[in-house]
């Protein structure tokens, strides 16, 4: 009876027995799918209570009828005929609604085009021009730290660039280029598409960095051992490589221009119509289901350019 | 291989530089402004150079009480901070076993990435609106409403920050070695205690990242607020209301201070990973250090 287990077990009985049945209780009691619930369940619940019934009830107010008080839970598709009004009266001039989502499509394909030509070439520079690990960090995180700024903050910086007396105006009257203030840079759909890009090209560059970084710099040897020159190894090494990357901010963009309406009331100086704009206005004349009508048609919308474009990669495989 | 820079470089260290410029330019501009002495206006020149509207922010501008949201933001920061570091660790623990509702749990955090966010504000406001008229209804006819920060306010926060903590989690996961757990399982380890002496110390420099971008963008967030907050206002939403009548710096001023908490709350965060990061170095192996 001397055994190193038994004199374990004389001073502390517990130690040995006990915890071993207590483990074999509990590995008995939590089946690893079980667990499985527990830890992911809270998240699950979130989305759950905050984001897909919310989506639900979008799209069944979206068919309510309401006054000038209230909601009125009765199937109705006033939401949608009241958006559409004297559309089909109109034809074929574009009526209200059709024009502002085709301004909206323009400038989201803008503020893509733009962010795209930015986001690649920053990003292709931290991957392939970058040697130094430490500089690469340094770099991309000189890059991220302003998109950790308020964005209204980032909008308002460029009044006293922009405005009438502002840095650009009295810049260029000095130099004797202009007479009077130039009226367009401010509250202006130029205005616009500059704060969004400033504001979102760093949606571009972290997922086409993500993927550069991943190609195999031999490839590039390859190709360039193989006679390519820089402009071939682009198009038939690096943008195929690289096209998750793009894909991806891509998406990131687009559905955050189509949503927005705070930097387009913003820097347009409350003055042009967008899709998320036309949400805020319904809301705030208490339309509800005229503002969820419109959700339904931007969720609709966003969700074919979402699908178009991740036909081309999977993005579950990419992440 | 090679040698030397391709002319390429220096086109494209011109380009990025600017890009770093345009970046941070307009707001260098403002943080200076907002140092504008009393008489100065919302452009350059400077008029002076003084504290003056960034004290006057403290006491207050009269149109809205600055102080409240700032504490409102702060008190709403914090909690969605943990939140979503508890949320996202938990969850990312759970993507690392195969388990049924895993791809809707995936894609409800995609989707909620990126379905424009007035769409999800609007349901949330929705959604609570529906609730208070049940309670309305059925239990009480003075209540007021369910809608508040700490309720739709932080849910439609949680709908921005959680995908982001996920994803993290995920890039972290990609890179840890499940060898590690197993040897302290050999050695007898309960999974709590796997969990919190093995796990936890090797993924905490990215854990605090989670926080840092919880915190930062439900500090800044403000679209998902817009619809879903209720009666209050957060900083942000003060901020996008003072755009409209701005006629002094001391919205530059309130600018400067949204963001020096951030570079704080960053630096802060930044720190904590460096030093982390340092400990496990020296700290990471004894191998061959003597003693037992």
């Amino acid at each position: 009876m001397d055994t190193s287990e038994d004199i374990l077990q004389q001073a502390s009985p517990d130690l040995v027995r006990g915890s071993e049945t207590r483990r074999a209780a509990k590995s008995a009691r939590l089946s690893p799918s079980f667990i499985s619930w527990l830890q992911a369940g809270p998240m699950m619940l979130v989305f759950l209570a905050f984001f897909l019934i919310p989506l639900v009830f979008v799209v069944i107010v979206s068919f309510w009828d309401y006054n000038e008080y209230q909601l009125l839970p009765a199937f109705s598709g006033r939401g949608y005929t009241d958006t559409f009004e004297g559309c089909l009266a109109q034809l074929p001039d574009l009526c209200t609604i059709g024009k502002t989502y085709l301004k909206t499509l323009k400038l989201c394909f803008l503020v893509w085009a733009i962010t795209l030509f930015i986001g690649f070439w920053v990003a292709y520079f931290l991957a392939f021009h970058v040697k130094s690990k430490t500089w690469q960090m340094g770099l991309s995180l000189l890059c991220t730290i302003p998109f950790w700024t308020s964005n209204v903050i980032r909008m308002i910086a460029w009044i006293p660039l922009l405005g009438r007396n502002g840095l650009v105006n009295s810049g260029l009257m000095k130099t004797g280029l202009i007479n009077q203030p130039v009226e367009w840079l401010l509250f202006s759909e130029f205005s616009v598409v500059l704060a969004l890009v400033h504001l979102f090209t760093f949606f571009m560059v972290v997922p086409i960095f993500n993927s550069m970084i991943r190609i195999d710099k031999s490839l590039i040897e390859a190709a360039y051992d193989a006679g390519a020159s820089g402009l071939q190894t682009l198009v038939n090494v690096i943008i195929p490589l690289a096209k998750p990357g793009i894909v991806i901010g891509s998406i990131f963009v687009i559905t955050i221009v189509m949503g927005d309406f705070i930097t387009i009331g913003v820097m347009g100086g409350q003055q042009i119509a967008a899709a998320g704009k036309i949400i805020e206005t319904r809301v705030n004349a208490l339309q509800f289901p005229a503002a969820a009508a419109n959700a339904v048609i931007l969720l609709v919308i966003t969700f074919l350019i979402i699908t178009m474009m991740s036909r081309i990669v999977d993005i579950k495989k990419e992440l | 291989m090679r040698e030397g820079r391709p002319r390429s470089f220096y086109v494209l260290a011109l380009f990025f530089a600017a890009y770093v410029l345009f970046l941070y330019g307009p707001m260098i501009a403002i943080y200076m402004l907002s140092f504008q002495g009393p008489q100065g206006g919302l452009t350059f020149p400077m008029n002076g150079v003084s504290t003056y509207w960034l004290t006057k922010l403290f006491q207050g501008t009269g149109i809205v009480d600055l102080g409240a949201s700032f504490r409102r933001s702060l008190l709403l920061g914090v909690i969605v901070m943990a939140v979503t570091v508890v949320l996202s660790v938990a969850a990312g623990m759970a993507f690392r076993r195969k388990f049924k509702a895993q791809s809707i749990l995936f894609y409800s955090a995609i989707a909620s990435l990126i379905v424009p966010s007035i769409i999800t504000s609007l349901g949330i406001s929705l959604e609570f609106r529906i609730i208070d008229d049940l309670i309305k209804a059925h239990w009480n006819e003075n209540f007021e409403t369910s809608m508040g920060l700490l309720t739709s306010g932080l849910g439609a926060h949680l709908t921005w920050t959680l995908p982001f903590g996920l994803l993290i989690m995920f890039a972290i996961f990609n890179r840890f070695d499940p060898r590690l757990e197993e040897a302290a399982r050999d050695l007898g380890a309960t999974p709590w205690q796997t969990f919190r002496h093995v796990v936890l110390p090797i993924i905490l420099p990215s854990v605090i990242g989670i926080g840092l971008f919880g915190f930062t963008l439900s500090w800044d967030e403000l679209a998902r607020s817009s619809q879903a907050i209720g009666a209050v206002n957060t900083l942000p939403l003060d901020l996008q209301g003072l755009t409209t009548t701005v006629t002094n710096p001391d919205i530059y001023a309130l600018g400067t201070i949204i963001s020096a908490v951030s570079f704080a709350v960053i630096t802060l965060a930044l720190g904590t990973i460096h030093m982390l990061n340092k400990r496990q170095a020296a700290k990471g192996s004894d191998a061959g250090k003597g003693l037992v």
